[in-house]
Order: C-alpha cells, then structure tokens, then sequence
C-alpha cells in the first residue's frame, strides 16, 4: 500500500496548502481592516504597506462616534433591521404556512403566480413605489424604508418548503380540541417552525443591515441614514483617511459578522432552500 | 390538509402587500416608461405628458446608455465564469477526503458574502491604491509592474470583477458543495473499478452529475451580476470616463439625481428584459443539453 499512500499524502500537502491560502486571501481583506482601523492617521500610507499597527489607537472609532456621527447611523440601522426582522416574519411565516398547510380557492395558483415573479428585479418596482410614498408624505421616513421588506416571495417560500413536513394529524388533534386556526398556528404550528424562523430572521435582518440603494432613495435627512449610506457618503468627503474609513467599515460588517459565525447553521440551511427553487 | 376559506386570510396580509408595494409598482413602473415624466411633473402631474415609445426610442440614441449597456455586459461575461469557477474550486477543494479543519476553511471562504457591500467596497479601495494598495504591493513582490487599479478606464471594471469574485464566490461554493456531497459513492467506485484517473473521475463522473446545479447557479449569479450598482458607486462613481457606468447606475444618476423618472423607469425595464431574455436563453440551452 506504500506506493499508494505517498501520493495521498502529497496532494494531501496541496490540497490542504491550497485551501489555505484560498482561506488566507478570502479573510485577508476583513483582517486587514480590523488592523488599519487600530493604527494612528496616515500609518497605513507606506511602502511596504503595513500589516500590523505600530501602537494600537482608537482615536478613529472615537472620531466617528463623537464628530461623524456614525453611532447614529449604527443605531438607526440597528433600529430599521430589528423592526424589519419582525414585520417580515410576522407577513412571511403566516403566509407560508397558509402555502403549505391550509387549503384555500386558487391556492396554488397564487403560489405559482409568486414564483413567477421572482424573476422581476426589484429595482424595477422602485421609482413608482418612490412616486407612492411621496403622495403618502413616507419619503424620508423610516415606514417608508421598511415598506419593501414586509413581505418577500423569497421568504414565504422558505416557510412553506419547511412547513410542508408538518403532520396533518398535528393540526386534526389540534381542531378536534376546539382549537380555532389562530389558536392552533400560534400554540402548534409555531412551535415547529422555530428552526426556520431563525433562518429567515438572520436573512431578513442581514438582508435589510446591508441594503443600500433603497435607503439611499428614500432617506435624504442626514440623521436618518442608514450605516452604508452613511458610509458611503463618508467614503467620499474623507477618501484620504484610510484609518478612519477602516474603523467605519469594521463598525459596519463586524455585527452581521458575528451574528453569522454564531447562527451559520440557520444561514446555510437558507441558502440551500433558495437553491432548490428552480 | 384541511379545507377552509379561513387559510385565506393567513396569506392575505402578505399578498396585499406585495401588490401594493410589488405587483402594482411595476405595472406603474411601465405606465411611467411611456411618459415624459420629469422634475417638473413632481410639482404636479398636470405637467405630465404621454409620449409612446419615446423613451425607448431615445435610448437606442444615447450613447450613455449603450455604454452601460458594454459595461453590464464586460462586467457579467468576465464576472460570472471567473465566479463560477472560483466557486467550483473551492467547493472541490473542500470536498476532497483529504481536508483537515474543513469547517474552518469553509467558514473563511464563506465570511466575505454575508458582509456589508458598502464596507466592503470602501476597503477594496484602498486594497486596489495605487501607491499603498496591498494588491500592487504583492505585484511589486512578483515583479509585475503596478497598476492604476481604479483609476485607468481599462482597469477598473476588471477591478470591480476581481472585488465581485471575492466577494460572492462563497456563496455558490456552499450549494456546489452540497451537490458534491450528494453524488452517491458507487459512481466513483465503478470509475475506479474500469480504472478512471483522478482526472478523468473529474471529467465522467463529479462534472456531468453537477451539471444541473451549475447551470442553475450559472442562472442566478447572471441574474445578480446585471444588477451591478453599489460596487461603482462607491468605488468609481461610473468613473474614469464612465467605463465602470452600469444600467442600474444610469437608471439611478437618470432618476434620483435629475429626476427623469419616466426615462428611468424605461431605462430599468430594458434592464429587465435583457435579464428575462438572457436566463430564458440559458433554461433553454440548458434543457436541450439535459436531452441530449
């Protein structure tokens, strides 16, 4: 078996190597920006760039929440995902659940007609949807940013695959029992769902963090704005301050980071259900 | 399943609000595209006129908009097979019996495409600087001449390409992996009984078996891909020279910036079209080969 397990061996070495180094260039960048963001103004401008701050400072995080003003922005956009995390689960998981468990006339249609529309690119329902909220005076508010995000096709269908392996029997006992519909959803069908409803929270809540173009749109008042709005606007008045500019990106990616590497098994499960769609 | 008008009313709240703020927009968004809609028309609609085709007709003349057009196109022809590609390797990678801390690995890999396009885009900025940008700093160490990433017209939209690669390849990496996964062993094990080489399990068994997930996620990533916006607007700004000016850009400079919103809105439903059409193509072409 010698002769066999010597080149297993080697393009173990490569494989792994490879993997490493694909690894390394993937989080480079990310770690490059939590390095730049502790060093002191106009460090990182050299040759050789570098890689570690000589002495740590937070004078740019300090910077950006007191003059700048981003804490703001990082408490709207806090703000802005949470209510939105839980106005999309309230229209989506009620929705889905109907899709799969409740029967009712044109059901199937409709779920047809939805998918079907998945093929439209939202961007093209933004100038009316603009135009809309202006006669509602929501322009420049945060009803308005939200108002896209309530319901989304993407997310009843993310329910309504999950929902589908529900036992019928499940929701007889519950009806035999006197259970109204309401009264069975919230007491049995809830219940059941809690893995999916995980999954389409952390979807709904990085979803609306990293929106840009439609904050953009809708928000015009500088205290209103969203963290990527913010950010970019930042990145153009103060495009030499590379220090400053990391500290604003590590505010920004570091909490959708987190909430990622602490809930990967829910992302990933999304990801999967939205792939099979086709 | 139990029938009941009452299952209505549980999907009712979410279909009103996507005809609402969805279905009926975008039939706006048509109605829009025939008119001359403009800043005056915000102050009242009395000022609105019904011009046809106009709009349509005005873009085929403009020079911006077939710019953008080339732009859209260089960015999704060089952006999805290097996408694509990069995704598969990882994913083969990863799946190899040989990986240790594969998790690990497939965590790192994987960070780039939950984080925040804008942030994101600010530090390849600076990645790509010319003088100071890490990117030349490892092109210097080979040798290579340094390079004006963003700010040479021929460049920047390959840098955009570069940053768009990095940025979302862990996402098709996971589902391609996941397909990998799913290839039942036997078929490996009768390759290697007829003696297949590595290679050549590659190319009879892994890829014919994974044919269907890459054209789906061909599809979707082509989708994505024609959507481009906040990487030039944050990067380049269309610029230098509008070589990185995207359709989603010119929709927005046309809507938000001068208030062209009946040529905006036509602008987006070109955009909308060119997406139907090319993924229609590609279902087609990717039937006619499952048949085959």
């Amino acid at each position: 078996m010698t002769s066999r397990a010597r080149p297993a061996r080697v393009s173990g070495v490569l494989v792994n190597t490879a993997l490493v180094l694909a690894s390394l260039a993937s989080a480079c960048p990310l770690l490059w920006m939590l390095s730049v963001s502790f060093m002191a103004p106009g460090e990182s401008s050299h040759f050789p760039p570098p890689v570690l701050p000589s002495a740590v400072t937070l004078d740019n995080y300090r910077a950006l929440l007191s003059t700048l003003g981003l804490g703001k922005s990082f408490l709207n956009s806090l703000l802005v995902a949470s209510v939105s995390t839980l106005l999309s689960l309230c229209f989506n998981v009620t929705a889905g659940y109907a899709f799969a468990k409740l029967e009712f006339p044109g059901r199937d249609r409709l779920f047809r007609l939805l998918l079907g529309a998945l093929v439209i690119p939202g961007q093209v329902a933004m100038i009316p949807l603009f135009l809309l909220l202006k006669q509602l005076g929501l322009v420049n508010t945060y009803a308005g940013v939200l108002i896209p995000s309530l319901a989304s096709v993407f997310g009843i269908f993310l329910v309504r695959q999950y929902a589908r392996s529900i036992p019928d029997e499940l929701l007889e006992a519950a009806r035999i029992d006197g259970a109204g519909e309401f009264r069975t959803f919230v007491s049995v069908v809830l219940p059941t769902l809690t893995p999916i409803v995980v999954t389409l929270a952390l979807f709904s809540f990085l979803g609306s963090w990293n929106d840009f173009l439609w904050p953009l749109i809708v928000l015009s008042d500088d205290d209103l704005r969203t963290l990527p709005v913010a950010l970019a606007a930042l990145s153009r008045e103060h495009v030499q301050d590379r220090e400053l500019m990391m500290a604003g990106s590590v505010l920004t990616v570091l909490p959708v980071l987190v909430l990622f590497l602490s809930l990967q098994r829910y992302y990933l499960r999304g990801i999967f259900a939205g792939s099979v769609k086709g | 399943m139990i029938a009941s008008r009452r299952g209505f009313w549980f999907a009712a709240p979410a279909l009103l609000v996507i005809t609402l703020f969805f279905a009926g927009p975008v039939c706006g968004a048509f109605l829009l595209s025939l008119t001359d809609f403009d800043i005056y028309a915000l102050k009242g609609f009395e000022y609105l006129r019904f011009v046809g085709l106009r709009n349509y007709l005005e873009l085929l003349h403009t020079s911006r908009f077939w710019r953008a057009l080339g732009n859209t196109c260089y960015f999704v022809v060089l952006g999805v097979p290097l996408s694509l590609g990069a995704s598969l390797g990882a994913a083969l990678l990863l799946h190899s019996r040989l990986v240790r801390y594969k998790r690990l690995f497939r965590t790192a890999l994987f960070a780039p495409v939950v984080t925040t396009l804008v942030a994101v885009s600010v530090i390849w900025i600076y990645l790509l600087h010319t003088r100071y940008g890490l990117l030349n700093y490892l092109l210097s160490a080979l040798g290579a001449p340094s390079i004006d990433w963003l700010g040479d017209p021929a460049w920047a939209m390959p840098a955009i390409v570069l940053f768009a690669v990095w940025k979302n390849f862990g996402y098709n990496m996971v589902i391609l992996l996941a397909a990998l996964e799913s290839i039942p062993e036997t078929l490996y094990e009768a390759a290697r009984i007829d003696g297949a080489s590595p290679a050549q399990e590659l190319r009879y068994v892994t890829l014919p078996a994974l044919a269907p997930t890459l054209s789906l996620v061909g599809i979707l990533t082509m989708a994505g891909y024609f959507q481009l916006f906040a990487e030039p607007y944050v990067m380049t700004q269309g610029g230098p020279l509008g070589s990185t000016t995207s359709v989603l850009y010119l929709m927005y400079e046309e809507g938000f910036k001068w208030w062209n919103l009946g040529m905006a809105s036509a602008v987006a439903f070109v955009l909308f079209f060119l997406i139907f059409v090319v993924t229609r193509l590609q279902l087609w072409f990717a039937r006619r080969s499952e048949d085959t």
